[in-house]
């Protein structure tokens, strides 16, 4: 199966974002992608699992399989929950080394980071920190 | 005076975010400035900017003046017996400090018992908690019941000899309920404990008079009542701020220095340490002079009254919606509204109501040990001031809805 190069991934999504042109939107979008969240196991919302930094609870497990890093993440807020959606879209499935070198711009580029509350763009920065974090220690 | 005069008197409240028409709503936080606020501080900073009480020219002279002749606006507004009761401060955090610290070291020793309410928002425990650890006294805590109204049947009991001081806010940033403070300190009193009343919310929601309610601290912020940020009051009786030592040292709150031993400068400037916010304390004057307008005035009253009426019929009935502090009558409550739908995040809400233009809070409200109390990782919460409109009440409860629909699906 071909997978899409994380390039063309980031291309689509921001795209996808491009469509709409309010806010509101956007975040239907978001809603949308956090719904389509796969089952996160209840027994791995642990504390070392959880991310700090968000004024809701996100979740956030990693499992290495053939090189590459799959994510798998749950939050009790539903636009939170679709954040991480986008992210886990982008980088599961990527190696380390993918993950690690990637500049993380296409978040400033769908406008995420500037309508975020500064609490939740910190939580939005914890998040990319994580995913950056568990990268760096599997390279 | 008529809501839409009001508005015009505040100048961000025409702006529009996200191109839909700014609903601020998140007034408990910070409110709005007025206008005569802001050019008030730029005459300021145009005209007499000087440092005061030291030099003796004329722009100096001048800012002196502006500066403690705000002093004397403060001590009516609170109806303090003496002007030099009245402490400048950056806000009610800061005052708060003072008064733990400052108080602790004067009156608080091993074993003593300092008493907070668990409605308090960390200004008003953490400050006591760290006074308590370094004295070795015990913070104790009054309960409030389900419905968010003080425990005020246990608090005889709870006072002893150990007792010496209980702080309270006047009313709950939180639960937006009066707290009955007069009977509070008369209770407090009868034991021989102080008491200090939070004013962060309560000066802004009919305001205090300190000589009648007793109280023996008094703080609040300016920029929760229209004036310019970083400025705030600690009230605090002569007999008790005469005995309690400086808090931080510096310019102004000296009398003579020496290597060998230093001397304090008589109250008020004992506790103001260093340069002072001089280009913003004096903005309390246009700000308190319109809080002591829309609180008087019958008209603002009745428009405010409306909207509370409207909102607790439409949040209190709703049956997905658990509303916080709710009051025995109508009279109790202020137009603050903190709540939690069934099955939606809080957060959710916040970030859907602020792409449609309206501003609230959501989270923890800086009151940690009241989130637990109810149970809850966080709340949604309307703060509305006297410049909010009912259309804009309507039009938040509109939206509020649509966003439930949006985030339930």
């Amino acid at each position: 199966m071909h997978m899409k190069s994380l390039e063309e991934v980031k291309e689509a999504i921001v795209e996808d974002f491009s469509v709409y042109e309010e806010w509101l939107d956007k975040y239907e979008y978001l809603i949308e992608l956090g719904r389509n969240l796969s089952e996160y196991p209840e027994e791995k919302k642990t504390d070392d699992r959880l991310i700090q930094g968000c004024q809701s609870r996100v979740w956030l497990d990693s499992e290495v399989k053939e090189g590459r890093i799959w994510f798998t993440a749950d939050s009790d807020a539903i636009i939170t929950k679709g954040i991480i959606s986008l992210l886990i879209s982008v980088y599961s499935g990527r190696t380390a080394a993918e993950i690690a070198g990637d500049d993380f711009g296409f978040i400033t580029e769908i406008g995420l980071k500037d309508n975020l509350s500064p609490t939740r763009a910190n939580g939005l920065a914890s998040m990319i920190d994580r995913i950056r974090t568990i990268a760096e220690e599997n390279l | 005076m008529k809501v839409d005069e009001i508005r015009q008197l505040f100048p961000a409240l025409s702006q529009e975010v996200y191109g839909k028409k700014l609903v601020y709503f998140d007034n408990a936080a910070t409110s709005q400035r007025l206008a005569a606020v802001i050019e008030y501080q730029d005459r300021l900073a145009f005209g007499p900017n000087a440092n005061i009480h030291r030099a003796v020219h004329k722009l100096a002279i001048d800012a002196t003046r502006e500066y403690e002749e705000t002093r004397d606006a403060v001590r009516d507004f609170i109806n303090a017996p003496s002007r030099e009761e009245i402490i400048f401060t950056s806000g009610t955090t800061h005052s708060i400090n003072l008064a733990a610290n400052c108080f602790g070291d004067a009156f608080i020793n091993p074993g003593d018992e300092v008493i907070v309410s668990e409605s308090e928002h960390h200004s008003n425990i953490v400050p006591w908690q760290i006074m308590c650890n370094r004295r070795g006294a015990v913070l104790r805590v009054l309960p409030v019941d389900d419905e968010g109204h003080i425990r005020l049947d246990i608090l005889e009991g709870m006072l002893s000899e150990r007792s010496k001081i209980l702080a309270i806010t006047q009313i709950s940033n939180v639960l937006g309920l009066k707290n009955p403070i007069n009977e509070i300190v008369r209770i407090c009193h009868a034991k021989g404990c102080k008491v200090l009343v939070d004013g962060a919310q309560g000066v802004v929601h009919g305001g205090i008079d300190v000589q009648r309610t007793g109280c023996d601290f008094y703080a609040f912020s300016g920029h929760k009542i229209y004036s310019a940020t970083g400025v705030g009051v600690l009230f605090g009786k002569k007999e008790l701020l005469e005995k309690m030592p400086p808090y931080m040292g510096g310019g102004e709150m000296i009398d003579h220095v020496r290597f060998s031993g230093t001397t304090y400068a008589p109250l008020p400037e004992k506790f103001e340490a260093g340069t002072q916010n001089l280009l913003a304390v004096p903005t309390l004057k246009p700000a308190l002079g319109f809080a002591s307008m829309v609180n008087t005035d019958a008209e603002v009253k009745k428009q405010q009254r409306e909207i509370i009426d409207y909102l607790l019929d439409k949040l209190g009935s709703a049956s997905d919606v658990r509303l916080f502090g709710v009051p025995r009558g109508t009279e109790e409550k202020i137009p603050l509204f903190s709540f939690c739908v069934d099955g939606v995040h809080h957060e959710d809400l916040a970030l859907i109501l602020d792409k449609m233009g309206i501003a609230l809070r959501s989270g923890q409200m800086c009151a940690e040990p009241l989130m637990d109390r109810f149970g809850v990782t966080g709340m949604l919460r309307a703060s509305i001031a006297p410049y909010n409109t009912m259309e804009e009440a309507e039009y938040f409860i509109k939206c509020l809805d649509r966003a439930k629909k949006m985030l339930r699906g």
